[in-house]
């Protein structure tokens, strides 16, 4: 900042810092490893949704020459999982899902590998497979996991042993009881939301070595190094001083990279192979199924409304279909359960959000986490609901919107909320009209919108930390374990950094995805990287400045109470200024970078190193019994989407002619990047409204590929794709900056869902909504 | 399986190899030459994030057997900046903030500068058809058309 309030990085456009690596190629992400000796693995997967594992033979696969091990589910008997212990890296007595992997090979070329899996032989016993949410929530169904009681799990989750329920979430607001008896109308309905995949262009990939010393190096594209550092070290005894995970660029992540799933499963093949790497990478089928997949949801969602469109009571049920393993998917029930109102001021609340065991591809973490899924039906819900009361979509949502000072379902006050501002814009900008236009003869355009909010679900402690170092000749490194998925943080981190010690951000080089080298980061998900990491990184650039001042002090003569950094780009350098009264009394900064050479010839200070440690700030505890508590997150982020779309009425065929969002993310970083972190939500959500779901099949994945899942593509493109910005600072972010990369994607596709609705008169509880759907809708209406 | 030698251009320059026939010119290129630009998201012709340029068309390189490269012209992302000069679709990419994750910029990269020797005056929507064989998760798309319709203007196209 200049001396006048100036910000010189915060809310500019910086190129991202990373585009000339990304367009020579010269970018290294975890599968461009090429190491002499290297193993390969591959795995033999379970063909049946449920099966007890009775019998392997490894006998024939070991005598394929060029096969150096293959191991089972003994090797990995120890559970592990982030918030709930109940994962193998390799199924261990019973296959949970078809494709589970139940054995592992490890060979000198990936072709060996491949034909020795095909050489195991394991003998199964089909077990009575659980296919859906409601089946697993029946006093009958079969249990995917009989010993649930016995798993470690982090005490605020509750697994109900003896059910498939892994956890159930439990919200109560107000009496909503009381409050349904009071309502001019209530509304019931339900909604369903496929499983869908993340579909990053990068499969999942990872290889790992021990040295002789027993380290051991793992080179993954994970989106949380420090976390897949921590459940290796758990499932297979290493001290955490002894792992290094490396991790520099990740394409792409969505969610599907935060945990550990592919890491682990080669370590013990690698310790086998001491000072030989061993890869595995998926292939894109495996990506599809093997990798976290998004859950699929039931939604129930019961509202009771005033004459005026004043929502007094909702009632929730949320029914996730976690898959075979919910160490992370418990996460998402919990997230859904306490954001289930969507950001809306009503009083009285019930939810309840059960996470369910299924014998399902295993659910995780996906951009949204839950809240892509639940505004798909809390927004077209709220389209029903007004339009029984016959007010219209805008009305209720000016009606109930969150605004400053209302409460949200766990009972915390906003003090900033960008609901109605966002809406305005978008209504302004889209012309927004719902009024269906025929366009030629077979041609129907119209609008819609929808709104939805997220906060980061994190554990209340969740840790950042960043390093800040100068170099002699006023250079600096910002060291973070923030993970750069695409999402840009090394760029916005780099501007932090500029901004706090004013030097042009070309002088200073952002570090991250090295666990031995760069300090801790909790994860780089829950769209919490500007906010927690980049509030580490002021701290480290806020404390080298002032061990810089404490020593100019010294050499100006002046105190450091007035000082201030000025940077001038004429001259490549940056001034410590000793006060605006005294702005000809400076020294370039670098000055500093050893410490200071005293008169009689020593030193004080030493290098210029800046520590930087951040944990959230009164994010407190909810209460166990009802999940009210006065600050339970650190942040929301709210915003709106409005959709123009055009159905084709001869073909079913809905294109989207018009997609713009609004967000309140505070304080913007990098006004490009954020614009285009926005585009790639809503064309993400754009997928899954029209396009994208998992077809599973008794449990069997039908379409695991590009070809039969289709996701947009550049035809897609809408003609108009914009981003808009309400900025309502977050009093504890940095600058002012709060989250926005999984917020972009929630309310797009319940836009899209009553666009349609609007358009043709039909509403679709399900998505994707494609195109045979909107045909049969059409022709019903006709007949 | 008995190992081919093969010759051919790569970047400008002469290259001799051994390979194994039934290896694809991609793994050939990533493993044997270490230029890991090109990359693999689906090894099936699906993503178009392996896509090179051999003998001036863009290829996958997934769906190209390696000694089907012997006597070509090939070129590949590491080739296309000199010495440290980037290419104006490369540049462009980069103004246009039409990249995120990257993983899929390359293969964008090299069909774009393959295209745009095709077509000189491309429209938006033949823009949008050339490009839909690759794939992106993070952008959206429109910031590559965009970086794509900037070149062309700037070659003086439109
Ligand atoms: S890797 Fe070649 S097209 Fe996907
Ligand atoms: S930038 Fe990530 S896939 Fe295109």
């Amino acid at each position: 900042m200049t001396i006048d309030g100036k910000y010189t990085a915060i809310g500019k456009y910086l190129p991202r810092v990373d585009g000339v690596a990304k367009v020579t190629g010269a970018a290294k992400y975890a599968g461009d490893i090429n190491m002499p000796r290297m193993l390969y693995a591959d795995v033999v997967r379970s063909p049946y949704p449920h099966a007890k594992i009775l019998k392997i033979d490894t006998s024939e696969a070991e005598k394929l020459p060029g096969v150096k091990n293959v191991i089972t589910g003994d090797y990995y008997a120890k559970k592990g999982g982030l918030y709930l212990a109940d994962k193998n890296f390799l199924a261990h007595k019973t296959a949970k899902y078809r494709g589970e992997a139940v054995v592992a090979v490890c060979a000198e070329t990936p072709e060996i590998a491949h034909a020795a899996c095909k050489l195991v032989k394991v003998d199964y016993e089909e077990l009575p497979a659980v296919l859906g949410p409601l089946e697993a929530m029946k006093p009958d169904a079969p249990l995917v996991h009989p010993d649930l009681g016995s798993y470690r799990v982090v005490p605020i989750f509750h697994p109900v042993p003896g059910t498939n329920i892994s956890h159930k979430h439990f919200l109560k607001k107000g009496d909503t009881e009381e409050a349904f008896k009071k309502c001019d109308k209530i509304v019931e309905h339900e909604y369903y939301v496929p499983h869908v995949q993340h579909c990053p262009i990068e499969p999942h990939t990872a290889t790992v070595k021990f040295d002789a010393s027993g380290n051991l190096t793992v080179w993954a594209s994970c989106q949380s190094p420090y976390a897949v550092r921590n459940a290796l070290s758990d499932s297979f005894d290493i001290p955490l001083n002894k792992i290094q995970i490396i991790s520099e660029f990740v394409g792409g992540g969505f969610g599907a990279k935060a945990g550990t799933t592919i890491e682990g499963i080669i370590i013990p093949l690698a310790k086998m192979n001491v000072g030989r790497p061993v890869k595995f990478t998926y292939t894109r089928e495996e990506e599809f199924r093997d990798a976290y997949v998004r859950q699929g949801m039931l939604a129930r969602i019961k509202t009771g409304v005033r004459k005026d469109g004043k929502i007094l009571a909702v009632e929730n049920n949320f029914y996730w279909d976690g898959g075979a393993y919910n160490e992370y998917g418990v996460n998402i029930a919990k997230a859904a359960g306490f954001a289930g109102t969507g950001p809306y001021n009503i009083d009285n609340v019930t939810t309840n959000s059960y996470c369910l065991y299924t014998n399902h591809p295993v659910g995780g973490p996906y951009r949204g986490f839950g809240m892509c899924e639940i505004h798909f039906c809390i927004e077209q819900n709220l389209d029903v609901v007004a339009n029984e009361l016959g007010i219209s979509p805008v009305e209720i949502r000016r009606i109930n919107g969150l605004r400053p000072g209302d409460k949200t379902g766990m009972g915390e006050v906003m003090q900033v909320s960008g609901y109605q501002p966002c809406l305005e814009t978008i209504l302004k900008e889209l012309k927004y009209d719902p009024t269906p236009r025929k366009v030629g003869d077979h041609k129907i355009r119209c609008m819609g919108i929808a709104a939805g909010w997220k906060s980061p679900s994190q554990p209340t402690d969740a840790g950042s930390s960043a390093i800040v170092r100068m170099n002699e000749d006023g250079t600096f490194f910002v060291h973070t374990s923030a993970e750069e998925i695409g999402q840009g943080s090394n760029t916005a981190l780099t501007q932090i950094a500029a901004e706090v010690l004013n030097v042009n951000p070309d002088r200073i080089t952002l570090k991250s995805g090295d666990t031995n080298m760069n300090p801790y980061e909790w994860q780089t998900v829950a769209s919490r990287t500007t906010y927690c990491a980049g509030n580490a990184v002021k701290l480290a650039a806020e404390d080298l400045r002032n061990k810089i001042f404490n020593l100019a002090q010294m050499k100006l003569g002046y105190p450091a109470r007035d000082m201030y950094l000025e940077r001038d780009d004429e001259n490549n350098c940056t001034w410590v200024v000793a006060s605006k009264y005294h702005k000809d009394i400076r020294a370039d900064i670098k000055t500093f970078s050893l410490g200071m050479p005293l008169e009689d010839g020593s030193g004080i200070g030493g290098p210029a190193i800046g520590v930087g440690t951040f944990t959230l700030p009164n994010n407190m505890a909810y209460n166990a019994a009802d999940s009210q508590s006065e600050k339970g997150v650190a942040f929301w982020t709210i915003g709106v989407t409005g959709v123009e779309i055009e159905v084709d009425t001869e073909t079913g065929h809905v294109k989207v002619l018009q997609m713009l969002s609004c967000f309140d993310p505070g304080k913007v970083i990098n006004t490009e990047l954020y614009a285009a972190q926005v585009e790639g939500g809503m064309i993400q959500s754009l997928g899954t409204a029209l396009y994208e779901a998992m077809i599973l099949k008794d449990g069997k994945l039908m379409n695991g590929s590009f070809l039969d899942y289709k996701i947009p593509t550049a035809y897609e493109l809408p003609d108009r794709l914009e981003s808009f910005v309400c900025e309502f600072a977050e009093e504890t972010g940095p600058f002012g900056a709060r989250g926005i990369g999984e917020p972009a994607m929630v309310p797009g596709a319940p836009a899209i869902a009553n666009a349609i609705a609007n358009a043709i008169g039909t509403r679709f509880d399900r998505m994707p909504i494609t195109p045979d759907m909107v045909l049969e809708a059409i022709n019903n209406k006709k007949s | 399986m008995k190992k081919i030698d093969i010759k051919f251009i790569l970047n400008g320059e002469p290259v001799e190899l051994t390979v194994a026939p039934n290896h694809t010119a991609l793994r050939v290129i990533r493993e044997q030459l270490d230029l890991t630009g090109a990359k693999e998201g689906c090894g099936a012709g699906e993503c178009g994030a392996c896509t090179i340029i051999v003998d001036g068309l863009a290829v996958n390189s997934c769906l190209m057997l390696a000694p089907e490269l012997d006597g070509k012209n090939v070129l590949t992302v590491e080739g296309l900046a000199h010495d440290g000069k980037l290419t104006d679709v490369q540049q462009a990419f980069i103004d246009h903030v039409a990249l995120q994750c990257g993983y899929c910029t390359p293969g964008f990269i090299m069909s774009t500068t393959a295209f745009l020797e095709e077509n000189k005056k491309p429209t938006r929507e033949e823009i949008e058809i050339a490009l839909s064989g690759n794939l992106c998760r993070c952008t959206g798309y429109k910031r590559i058309i965009e970086a794509v319709e900037d070149v062309v203007a700037k070659r003086g196209g439109k």
